[in-house]
């Protein structure tokens, strides 16, 4: 019974791999293929990546297990450096310090697999809640400490502001969420650049509730009355957390949803190693504050079989899986840029000498 | 008579099966003993040079110093070291009253044998919830309960969060089992007869309890407090999900705050290079007070004891 529907599957999913595996020569065995790949690293895009291994495991290939250890960014780059996985994931890419590190015989692709949104969350019973750039980060300074400052009230017109505290809420672990939110802080705000710059923890002002996890931020949100902090777009949306519309690059207030996360991302072509950073995307229609985030793979392995894996998997994630990005919450690639991932995936080779 | 006795019974040299079990015993046990005491170096010496990179870069100055900024690699744990002894403290205020209190209740024949039973096991299983539940139940219960409590006093509810006070009523109730059991212990082991002596010198059964009672277990009391105080320094997720991980210096109880435990907790996952060091001297730091509470602690039961013999002299 199994077999007969997993062999159904092949029938139907063999040709669709003909199609997106370009090297071809593995790839119509894709159905023979075995084996098993580890990896570790961001847990920003890990629901993500267990759903994808997971259906490929399931709907594609069962005779390929891809374990995927949601670790930190940190771990990823350093279980890469090490040799230690088959693969990485990072939310930061890699920096070059990091990849002068990694064994200049196996070389290191940096490839963007998905994108993600951070948001500005808040609860309050404020409908539509307008930021601007300056106000956005002197509430993350602690400068604007309370819901109904003439700088909230200025873009706001019409609603009636709380006269309360605002409860800060941030990460209290590194993040690549935290990432992404700083690196937007740093390029709207000269005072949040040389105060605290752009990294995966920073020295937040005192009295800024720290929470562990995204999980946790949404939590200390939606637990604590006027209080606002920044999340993962899935979390918030997932959660029903009231967001807040940001000002983006050309002064317009943009609510978040796919279609701005898209726009975002639309704007810069990729460069050649694919670390590309949007801190401030350009666009009438993008939503400010999105981010790539990277699977670290290495350009030659000396084992056969995982090349051939590694390939088709990565292939299907960057082609099938995208399908199911929007549904975790994340954002669907643009094939033009899926069709440059893929392109640096089907050059991973086997090292000659083994 | 005894002597004809023994000789008949138990009088035989040991056989050599019987020596060699018993060396290899004695030698195995020796072995794990000090196979204990090479772990804990083996740790010490893993997380000591592990630490010595941010050993030399900050000094002694890492402790004084409040700034913890991994984008600038400028660490100090002032704020995490007040906050995980405030945080201790205030739970051990709240927990040793009750503990106390509940192990005389469980103890002096105030309630039927088998309640008494019923309520040590419960007391005990408290021990046995996992932590995050607690930091969970902290965040969905406690908290909106001192929300709606303290508005009686005319705080404001948005001024009420994670913070030391939450924390440390939450650490109470986790270092609770740990009082109760052991003060129970040293409260059953006071001899009947000095109970007995007293109640025959016309004591109410309250002047015994507080007369003799509880200052002959003083010493096991004391025990259990510090027992409950290294417990509660060590304690991690419950107050990583509780306190504000902020780094804060205050006596305010409302204000967040951050303990070491918290602070490794959160940051090691994704710390690298200089902020890995400085969390591995972080948790040197932690060893040594939890070091430090219990060498105190031990010197403190040496005197009371000193004292309890002197009395009895």
């Amino acid at each position: 019974m199994m077999s007969l529907r997993r062999s159904l599957f092949v029938l139907v999913a063999a040709p669709a791999f003909l199609l997106v595996a370009c090297s071809g020569s593995n790839a119509a065995a894709s159905g023979e293929l075995s084996g098993s790949l580890s990896g570790t690293g961001a847990s920003f895009p890990a629901p993500l990546y267990q759903a994808w291994f997971k259906m490929y495991h399931d709907e594609v290939n069962s005779g390929i297990k891809v374990n995927y250890d949601s670790q930190g960014s940190s771990k990823g780059v350093r279980a890469v450096i090490a040799g230690t996985h088959d693969f990485g994931a990072s939310d930061a890419a890699m920096k070059d310090s990091e990849l002068a590190e990694v064994d200049p015989q196996r070389g290191m692709l940096m490839l963007p697999m998905t994108a993600g949104a951070v948001v500005v969350a808040h609860n309050t019973d404020i409908q539509d809640l307008k930021l601007d750039r300056a106000t956005l980060a002197d509430i993350f300074l602690g400068k604007i400490s309370r819901w109904n400052d003439p700088a909230i009230a200025a873009t706001n017109a019409g609603t009636t502001l709380p006269n309360a505290k605002i409860t800060v809420v941030r990460r209290s672990d590194g993040s690549g969420t935290t990432y992404a939110f700083t690196n937007h802080l740093s390029a709207i705000s000269s005072e949040w650049q040389s105060k605290h710059g752009v990294s995966k923890s920073v020295n937040w002002f005192d009295g800024a509730l720290g929470a562990k996890g995204n999980e946790g931020v949404t939590a200390g949100i939606s637990q604590n009355k006027y209080s606002l902090g920044y999340v993962e777009f899935s979390y918030a949306d997932k959660n029903n957390l009231q967001t807040a519309a940001l000002q983006n690059k050309a002064g317009k207030f943009v609510k978040p949803t796919i279609a701005s996360f898209q726009s975002a991302l639309a704007g810069d072509p990729l460069p050649a190693n694919m670390r590309l950073f949007v801190p401030d995307p350009a666009g009438d229609a993008s939503f400010p504050i999105v981010t790539y985030t990277w699977i670290l793979a290495y350009k030659n392995y000396d084992d056969a079989n995982k090349v051939a894996i590694l390939k088709d998997v990565l292939n299907w994630c960057l082609t099938e899986g995208q399908k199911h990005s929007e549904g975790q919450g994340y954002v669907p690639l643009p094939t033009t840029v899926t069709d440059k991932v893929r392109a640096a995936v089907n050059t991973i080779k086997v090292t000659a000498n083994g | 008579m005894s002597h004809e006795y023994q000789r008949m019974t138990l009088s035989r040299p040991p056989t050599r099966g019987e020596v060699l079990s018993d060396r290899w015993f004695r030698w195995s046990t020796f072995g794990f003993g000090v196979a204990v005491i090479g772990l804990l170096i083996a740790i010490l010496l893993e997380i000591g040079s592990q630490a010595l990179p941010a050993m030399r870069e900050f000094g002694l100055g890492f402790l004084a110093d409040r700034e913890w900024d991994p984008n600038k690699n400028d660490f100090g744990i002032l704020p995490q070291i007040w906050g995980t002894l405030y945080s201790s403290v205030l739970a051990l205020l709240v927990a040793s009253v009750f503990g106390l209190a509940v192990a005389i209740v469980i103890s002096q024949n105030f309630l039927p044998r088998w309640l008494e039973q019923v309520l040590k096991n419960v007391i005990e299983l408290l021990a046995a919830i996992p932590s995050v539940v607690y930091g969970l139940w902290g965040i969905f219960v406690v908290i909106p309960a001192l929300r709606s409590l303290l508005a009686w006093f005319g705080v404001p509810p948005s001024e009420v969060s994670s913070s030391m006070l939450p924390a440390a009523l939450v650490l109470a109730i986790m270092v609770l089992p740990t009082i109760t059991a052991v003060a129970r212990d040293a409260i059953v082991s006071v001899p009947v007869k000095l109970k007995e002596a007293a109640y025959g010198l016309g004591a109410t059964r309250w002047e015994c309890i507080l007369g003799v009672v509880l200052p002959t277990a003083a010493t096991g009391i004391f025990g259990a407090i510090v027992l409950a105080f290294g417990r509660a320094l060590g304690e991690t997720m419950a107050l990583a999900m509780l306190i504000g991980n902020s780094n804060v210096l205050s006596l305010d109880l409302l204000s967040p705050g951050n303990t070491l435990a918290a602070l490794l907790a959160n940051s090691i996952p994704e710390a690298g290079g200089m902020q890995l060091s400085a969390l591995m001297y972080a948790a040197v730091v932690l060893l040594f007070i939890t070091l430090a509470v219990n060498i105190v602690g031990s010197l403190i039961l040496m005197r009371a004891n000193r004292n309890l013999l002197g009395g009895h002299a």
